[in-house]
């Protein structure tokens, strides 16, 4: 035992006498006093575990297992980057503790669920339910329901919630997929949510972001091509459209995967974003809002995240072209890179400040890791079906 | 001669049932996907369409694929429907990644409780 290790069992011991003696049914035996900043989750979709990595020594610390179905599971940080909350398919919420690894509190809050996220002050979770068709507001710390908010948009008819974000002043937007409408949920007083409702945005809102700064809701639209747009700086001016029938003329193709927005797809003043249908990554000059370039890629784009840089952009691809990943540089919107991590991969997530990024191939049951600049593969960890790879230092931003 | 040709007319008739039947043993085993690819089949209906169906295939943004759910829905239209698509939804026609064959087997087992992999 070297002398760091016999430091680090002496706290423990230690913290762990301090607690028996105020009482504290729980042991803090197995938790570890120690930063997250370089700490994240992996969701092993089909197990319903998460693995918790740590980036600094590329690999895998723990599992932590009974999350449910986690089928399309996503998850958000405290702002402590301590727990994270993990959303099920199954309407499973559950508050993951990073040094103690394991599950803090979980509740089943709906029937069939789609994602989150956390408000700036921390203090709330809303979950994004398609059954029953709403959002839950949930307290962060005990997972107590705060506020239930049907999405209603007709007489009896409930719409599933996508595009749950949140923004600054303690609200959440989210969009109603069958009903075409975008809601803002104040929860300034978390128990009685002020709603305004914007009707008509366009058809089929699938996903949404909000950008970096807080400023812009943007709403992909699947029933048409466009996007839905609100300044939240200006929320009375109303939903405007925008990039109305980007792909007219053009032949849709079957769309085998629903495309993600959120993520960091804004680089510089230009965001990037999928086409729907198309093999296509549109450019869109955020001061115009108006599109500034096209790039033509691979197959259909699923992601298209930025560097935390802005320099570089990395798209993966729906079905059949779910093995290639490409890398766009934003300088010459040209594309620099083609690579195949892994057959299925689901999501990429890059190191805080970009150096790395991490890929999860799902059908061949591993995370690639590589180095943005040199493209060089860094490392491969071995995982369970991995989709979703989450760093805590999303914590720290709004609209992730 | 007639009972001539009813003979022979016998021999030929029960050749034709036997061919038939034969045909249509050989359609059965025929269509039948390869075991290999029925567990490309599993994973694709458990991963990819579970994007959107669930992987439990209890839905999402799309509709339950439960034996209950899918009760009173033929084989027939399951196929058509996998084919082709649902034209006004978000369901594609996947006859780019999957054959005839292949939707015919993933809608018996939709019918009869899909499988899990491994």
């Amino acid at each position: 035992m070297n002398v760091d290790d016999s430091l680090k069992h002496g706290c423990v011991a230690l913290l762990t006498v301090a607690l028996l003696g105020l009482g504290t049914a729980v042991s803090f035996a197995d938790c570890e006093v120690r930063g997250t900043g370089d700490l994240g989750l992996v969701v092993e979709r089909a197990v319903g575990r998460v693995q918790l990595i740590e980036t600094t020594t590329r690999s895998s610390l723990a599992e932590i297992e009974g999350l449910g179905d986690l089928s399309h599971a996503s998850l958000v940080y405290s702002r402590d980057g301590r727990y994270g909350y993990v959303f099920g398919r199954d309407g499973g919420l559950s508050k993951v503790d990073l040094l103690c690894r394991r599950v803090d509190k979980r509740v089943v809050q709906a029937g069939n669920s789609i994602g989150g996220a956390i408000s700036e002050d921390g203090r709330l979770v809303a979950v994004a339910n398609y059954t029953p068709g709403g959002v839950k507001v949930f307290a962060a710390d005990t997972l107590e329901l705060l506020a239930d908010i049907p999405a209603e948009y007709a007489e009896g008819k409930r719409a599933k919630v996508v595009g749950l974000e949140d923004a600054p002043n303690n609200r959440f937007v989210f969009s109603l997929f069958e009903a075409g409408e975008i809601w803002i949920a104040d929860l300034s007083a978390p128990r009685a949510p002020r709603i305004t409702k914007y009707r008509n945005v366009g058809r089929e809102p699938y996903d949404a972001l909000v950008t970096p700064d807080g400023r812009w809701y943007i709403a992909g639209l699947f029933g048409e091509d466009g996007l839905a747009l609100l300044d939240l700086w200006h929320p009375e001016r109303g939903v405007k459209r925008v990039l109305d029938g980007y792909g007219r003329g053009e032949e849709k193709l079957p769309v085998y995967k629903m495309p993600h927005l959120e993520g960091w797809a804004i680089a510089g003043r230009y965001a990037y974003l999928p086409a729907i249908g198309h093999h296509e990554v549109l450019v869109v000059d955020t001061e115009t809002w108006t599109e500034h370039a096209r790039i033509q890629v691979k197959g259909q784009p699923v992601f298209v995240m930025a560097r935390p840089d802005g320099r570089q952009v990395w798209v993966n691809f729906a079905l059949p072209d779910n093995s290639t990943v490409q890398v766009i540089d934003t300088e010459t919107n040209e594309i620099v890179r083609t690579l195949q991590p892994g057959k299925a991969v689901l999501h990429l997530e890059f190191t805080p400040r970009g150096e790395a990024v991490w890929l999860s191939a799902r059908d061949d049951d591993r995370v690639v890791i590589y180095d943005t600049t040199t493209f060089a593969e860094l490392a491969k960890l071995t995982a369970d079906k991995p989709s979703g790879i989450f760093f805590t230092a999303r914590g720290q931003r709004v609209g992730l | 001669m007639a009972s001539f040709s009813s003979r022979g007319f016998a021999p030929a008739f029960f050749l034709l049932i036997a061919l038939t039947q034969s045909q249509a043993v050989a359609d059965d085993a025929g269509s039948m996907p390869q075991p290999s690819r029925q567990r490309e089949l599993v994973r694709l209906v458990r991963h990819d369409c579970g994007s959107c169906h669930g992987m439990t295939l209890q839905g999402g943004l799309g509709p339950a694929l439960t034996t209950s759910a899918l009760a009173g829905r033929p084989i027939d239209y399951l196929e058509a429907t996998i084919l082709r698509g649902r034209p006004g939804t978000a369901m594609p026609g996947w006859q780019g990644l999957v054959d005839a064959d292949d939707a015919r087997w993933i809608a018996q087992q939709l019918k009869n409780g899909f499988p899990n992999e491994r």
